[in-house]
C-alpha cells in the first residue's frame, strides 16, 4: 500500500499552549487510519491543519511524495481532501441533492442544470451503498442520513482522502453499524478514511492503525489488530484505565421515586411521547432507562424534573406528590438533574465557573443575603469544588466557562448537583462525547452518589453504559416502558430486541411487591 | 481582592476599546463629510464638533440637558439587553411617561409643589412600566416577538397619548402640543443651570437647560448596575438573558423574568420621559405623528456602552455632547443634519463593535503569539486558541 498523505514534524502553538508538537502521521491508500485522544489532545488542530484551516509553524504535509501547502478548504478540495465536521455542514431548507451539489453546481448557460448531477449522485450513492432520497429536504431527514449527504458531498467532489470527525458521536447504534460498513466500502473503493475518535470500541471494529495523541504530542502509532483496547486506552490517557466499572452489589432501601401512569403529549405528532409509564427508583440503586434515542426518554425527563408539565400521571419523590412542582420546588425537594445537553440546558456559558456552581443554590442564605450575591462565600464554594472535583480551570472561579473543555465542562454540572447531596439524582447520556478517562471519572462519581444513598435514573444510549452501571434496566421504546430487566440477566442482544420493540417483558415492572422477588 | 468583582473589572476592556474605535471612524467620516460639503472651512466646523460641547459652562450645560433623556432610554434598552431582550419600545414608553407626567402635574396642580413633582414622576415610571409589560407578557406567555410587540407599541403609544392629550384637557391649541407645566412642579435645579451658565453680550447670565435630572439619571444608572451585578435578581434576569433554556432547567422563572425586565426597562424610559417633561425647559409632547426620537437614541447609547450601565452614562454623554456640537455648527453655515450624519455613523460602526473587537482581538492574539510561542501548558485542557473567542458583555 502506497502512501498518500504525509505529515511530517508538524508543530502548532496556540498563545499558551502548543496544540501540536511535532506530530507525524502517514495514511496509506485505502486504509482506516484512526486519530486517537483525548478532548483537547491536538486532533481537531491536526485536523485543521491538514484540512487547510490552520498553518503549521513547523512541519510539511506531502501528498503521493510532493510538498502541498494547504491554504484553505479550497485548497484542500484540489487536493483531494474532504472532511465531515462533527457539526454538519448541510443548508437545512435545501433538498439533499441540492446540498450535495452546492458549489459545484451542474449549469447549462448559466441556469442550473439538475439533472447531470442528479445522475452522477444516484450513481455514487448506488456505487457506495449510501441510499438517499435526492429529493427530501435536510430538516426532515434523520442525523444518520445527514452524514450520508456530507459523505455523499465529499465523493461528489472525488475526494480520495475523507476526514471524519467524531462522526458516531450522533448516531444510534445501528446508525453507527451502517456507518462502519460504509467506511470499510469506501476503503475498497481505494478511497483513504482518517477517523478521527475517542471510542475504543469503534477503532476495533473498523480501524486499520491507529495513531495516539496526547496533549499535543504523538504517542505512537500502533496497528490495531495488535493491539488490545487496554493498551490503546493506557496510550490515550497516560494511565491504566479501568474500563469495566467496579461496584458492589446494589443495597436497594426505601422508594425515592415513584412514578405512577405518567403521560406526556408529543408536540411534534399526535401520539403520546410518553404512554402510561410507571416505575420506581429506590435509594441506592443506579435505574437505567435504555433505549434508541427520540422514544420519549426526552419527554420523561422533561415531565420528572419539571421542565415541561405531565399531561396524565403521578410523580411522587420521598413520599410528596410533586407532579404540580416547580422545577424549583423539585430541586429543593432533593432532586437533582444532570441535563442531556450540557451547552443548551446546563451551564450559562457567559457566565464563570463560580456562576456555574451556584446554578441551583445561588437563592439559598449562604449564598445571597436579603437579595445581594454573597461574592466571597460563592468564590470559596468554587474553589472548595474546584478541588474536590478535580475541575481544571485556568483562573479558578472566575475561568470563563466557555473557554473550558467538554469534559470539564461536565464536571462543572457534576460537582454542582452531586455536590447538593441529592435524594434523586437524574443523570441523562451524562458521559455524551466525553473521553475515557472523564467517562471513568463520572461513572464513579455516580456509583458513589448511590452508595451515599441516593438514587440514581440514568437516561443512556450507550449500551454499554447501561449494562456497566445498571442496577436495573428499564427499556423505553414508543414511550412506553417495554422491560425491566436485571442486567445480568440479560446479553445485549435481547437488550436489542427490546430496544426495537419487537421483544417485551412487562408485568413485573410496575408492581412494587413482586418487585422485590425479582431483586433477589 | 481576588473574590471581589471590582468596579473596573465591569468594564470589558476589549469592548471599551472597540466602541472608542467606532467613534473615531465615526468622527473621522464626519471630517470628511464636513470637507466635502465645505472644504474652506471643515477643518474650523471639525474643531467646533471635537470641542462645542466644552467651549463654555453653557454648552456644557446643555450636553448634560440632552443627555438626561438619551441616559434614561439608554439604560432602558441595555438593562433589556442584559436580560437578552431587544426593547426598541423605549420611544412609546418615553412618550407615554412623558404624557402621564404631564398629565399629574398639570390635573392636580391643587397638590403642593414637590409632591407633585415626585408623583409625575412616578406616574411616568408607572405609565412606561405599562408600556414595556405588554410586550414582555406577550413574549412570556405567546412567544411574540418583543421587537415586534414593541413596535407595535410605539406606534399604540403615540396616536394614543396624542388622542389623551386632547380628551383628558391638557392640550394647549395655539402651539398644538401639550399645556406647559407649571413651574413649580418641575424638577429643582439645584443651582446646576446657573453654574452652567455663560454671560452673554449684554452682561446678563444665560443659565443652561440642565437640572437635577442628569442626577437622577446617574444615580439610576449606578442603582440598575447594582441590581444587575450584585443580587440575586440580577443574577436571574442575567441568567435568563444569557440561556433562557439553561435558566429554567435551573428553576428560575423565566417568564416572569421576561415581564419583569420588560417593565423594568419601560419604567426607566418612562421615568426618562418624566423627567424631560418636568425639566422646565419647555419641552412637551407635540401632537403630531413623529415617534419621539430619544427612544431609538437609546440604541446606540446602549450599544456603545455593552449594555453596561456605567458604561451608559458615558455614552449617553458622548452623544448628547455630538448634538450640541451639532448645533454650534451652524454657526459655520454648514446644515445642522451634518451632526445627525456623523452620529449616525458612529452608531453604524457601533453596531459593528463586535466585530471591531474581533479584530483587535486578531492583532492582539499576533502579538502574543509572538511573545510567548513556547508558553508552558498552564491551564490545563482550556484555551486551545481555536475556541470560540471571548465575547464582549452584550447579547
Amino acid at each position: 500500500m502506497d502512501t498518500v498523505i504525509e505529515m511530517k514534524g508538524i508543530t502548532k502553538a496556540f498563545p499558551g499552549i502548543i496544540a501540536n508538537d511535532d506530530i507525524s502521521l502517514d495514511l496509506r491508500r485505502g486504509e482506516i487510519h484512526a486519530l486517537l485522544g483525548e478532548n483537547g489532545a491536538g486532533k481537531s488542530t491536526l485536523m485543521s491543519i491538514l484540512f487547510g484551516l490552520y498553518q503549521p509553524d513547523k512541519g510539511t504535509i506531502t501528498k503521493n511524495g510532493e510538498t502541498v501547502s494547504i491554504n484553505g478548504p479550497n485548497d484542500a478540495t484540489r487536493f483531494g481532501i474532504g472532511m465531515v465536521h462533527q457539526h454538519f455542514k448541510l443548508v437545512q431548507n435545501f433538498t439533499v441533492l441540492e446540498n450535495i451539489v452546492l458549489g459545484m453546481e451542474t449549469t447549462k448557460r448559466g441556469f442550473l442544470h439538475m439533472e447531470k448531477a442528479r445522475a452522477r449522485v444516484m450513481e455514487l450513492s448506488e456505487q457506495y451503498g449510501l441510499s438517499i432520497n435526492p429529493d427530501a429536504f435536510i430538516s426532515d431527514i434523520t442525523v444518520g442520513m445527514q452524514q450520508r449527504v456530507e459523505i455523499l458531498k465529499m465523493l461528489y467532489r472525488e475526494n480520495e482522502i475523507l476526514i471524519f470527525d467524531e462522526p458516531t458521536a450522533v448516531l444510534t447504534p445501528q446508525e453507527i453499524d451502517d456507518l462502519m460498513d460504509i467506511m470499510k466500502g469506501l476503503t475498497g473503493e481505494g478511497k483513504s478514511i482518517l477517523f478521527i475518535t475517542h471510542k475504543l470500541a469503534e477503532i476495533k471494529r473498523a480501524a486499520d492503525r491507529c495513531t495516539v495523541l496526547r496533549k499535543g504530542c504523538h504517542i505512537g502509532t500502533v496497528d490495531v489488530a495488535s493491539a488490545d483496547v487496554e493498551q490503546l486506552s493506557e496510550m490515550m490517557v497516560g494511565r491504566k484505565v479501568n474500563l469495566v466499572v467496579e461496584k458492589d452489589k446494589a443495597k436497594p432501601g426505601e422508594v425515592v421515586l415513584s412514578v405512577n401512569g405518567l403521560c406526556v403529549n408529543s408536540k411534534t405528532h399526535g401520539k403520546s411521547a410518553v404512554n402510561n409509564v410507571s416505575f420506581h427508583v429506590r435509594s441506592g440503586e443506579i435505574v437505567c432507562i435504555a433505549g434508541i434515542d427520540g422514544n420519549g426518554q426526552s419527554e420523561l425527563v422533561y415531565a420528572l424534573t419539571g421542565v415541561i408539565p405531565p399531561d396524565d400521571g403521578t410523580i411522587i419523590l420521598d413520599g410528596k406528590d410533586i407532579s404540580k412542582t416547580s422545577v424549583r420546588g423539585r430541586s429543593n425537594e432533593g432532586m437533582a438533574h444532570i441535563p442531556e445537553d450540557r451547552h443548551r440546558h446546563g451551564l450559562i456559558l457567559d457566565y464563570d465557573l463560580a456562576y456555574n456552581l451556584v446554578l441551583q443554590t445561588y437563592h439559598t442564605p449562604r449564598f445571597q443575603k436579603n437579595g445581594f450575591l454573597r461574592f466571597k462565600e460563592i468564590y470559596e464554594y468554587a474553589d472548595e469544588l474546584i478541588g474536590k472535583f478535580d475541575i481544571r480551570s485556568g483562573q479558578g472561579g472566575k475561568t470563563p466557562t466557555r473557554s473550558m473543555s467538554g469534559g470539564n465542562q461536565q464536571k462543572v454540572i457534576v460537582a454542582r448537583e452531586i455536590d447538593r447531596k441529592p435524594k434523586l439524582l437524574v443523570a441523562v447520556q451524562p458521559t455524551r462525547g466525553l473521553d475515557v478517562g472523564a467517562i471513568e471519572y463520572i461513572h464513579k462519581q455516580l456509583i458513589f452518589e448511590r452508595e451515599l444513598g441516593a438514587g440514581v435514573l440514568l437516561v443512556s444510549l450507550e449500551l454499554d453504559e447501561v449494562m456497566n452501571l445498571s442496577d436495573r434496566i428499564l427499556v423505553i421504546y414508543e414511550g412506553q416502558i417495554v422491560a425491566d430487566v436485571d442486567p445480568k440477566d440479560v446479553t445485549l442482544q435481547e437488550l436489542g430486541l427490546y430496544m426495537s420493540g419487537s421483544k417485551k417483558n412487562i408485568g413485573a415492572s410496575s408492581l412494587p411487591g413482586k418487585e422485590q422477588t425479582n431483586e433477589k | 481582592m481576588k473574590n471581589e468583582r471590582s468596579f473596573l473589572s465591569s468594564f470589558n476592556g476589549m469592548g471599551v476599546l472597540s466602541s472608542v474605535i467606532a467613534v473615531l471612524i465615526g468622527l473621522f467620516a464626519g471630517l470628511i463629510i464636513l470637507l466635502l460639503s465645505n472644504p474652506s472651512q471643515g477643518f474650523a466646523g471639525f474643531i467646533i464638533v471635537l470641542t462645542g460641547g466644552f467651549s463654555d459652562l453653557f454648552n456644557l450645560g446643555q450636553v448634560l440637558y440632552y443627555a438626561t433623556p438619551i441616559i434614561m432610554t439608554g439604560l432602558s434598552v441595555g438593562f433589556a439587553g442584559k436580560t437578552g431582550l431587544f426593547n426598541i419600545g423605549a420611544s412609546g414608553q418615553f412618550t407615554f411617561g412623558m404624557y402621564a407626567a404631564i398629565l399629574v402635574a398639570v390635573r392636580l396642580s391643587h397638590l403642593p409643589g414637590p409632591i407633585l413633582c415626585i408623583a409625575a414622576l412616578l406616574a411616568g415610571l408607572a405609565a412606561g412600566a405599562l408600556w414595556g409589560f405588554v410586550p414582555g407578557l406577550l413574549k412570556a406567555l405567546c412567544n411574540v416577538h418583543e421587537v415586534i410587540a414593541c413596535i407595535m407599541m410605539n406606534y399604540i403609544g403615540m396616536y394614543l397619548v396624542n388622542y389623551l392629550i386632547v380628551v383628558t384637557e391638557i392640550y394647549d391649541r395655539n402651539k398644538n402640543m401639550t399645556t406647559s407645566v407649571p413651574s413649580r412642579v418641575n424638577l429643582p435645579t439645584l443651582g446646576l443651570d446657573t453654574l452652567f451658565s455663560a454671560a452673554t453680550t449684554g452682561g446678563a447670565v444665560r443659565p443652561s437647560s440642565v437640572g437635577s435630572g442628569i442626577l437622577i439619571a446617574v444615580i439610576t444608572c449606578i442603582f440598575i448596575y447594582i441590581i444587575l451585578e450584585k443580587t440575586k435578581f440580577g443574577y436571574e434576569l442575567k441568567s435568563c438573558g444569557y440561556n433562557r433554556e439553561a435558566a429554567h432547567y435551573a428553576g428560575i422563572n423565566e417568564k416572569k423574568g421576561i415581564m419583569l425586565s420588560m417593565a423594568i426597562a419601560g419604567g426607566l424610559a418612562g421615568l426618562g420621559g418624566a423627567m424631560l417633561a418636568l425639566a422646565g425647559a419647555g419641552r412637551g409632547i407635540k401632537v403630531v405623528d413623529v415617534l419621539v426620537p430619544e427612544g431609538f437614541m437609546g440604541i446606540p447609547v446602549a450599544l456603545l456602552a455593552f449594555n453596561n450601565p456605567l458604561g451608559i452614562i458615558f455614552t449617553g454623554f458622548l452623544i448628547a455632547y455630538l448634538s450640541q456640537s451639532g448645533f454650534l455648527l451652524q454657526r459655520l453655515a454648514f446644515a445642522p443634519e451634518i451632526i445627525e450624519i456623523i452620529i449616525a455613523i458612529i452608531i453604524y460602526f457601533s453596531a459593528l463593535a463586535l466585530l471591531l473587537q474581533g479584530v483587535i482581538q486578531y492583532f492582539m492574539r499576533g502579538k502574543k503569539q509572538k511573545m510567548k510561542v513556547t508558553a508552558e501548558e498552564s491551564n490545563g485542557e482550556s484555551n486551545r486558541g481555536d475556541k470560540v473567542p471571548e465575547r464582549g458583555e452584550s447579547q
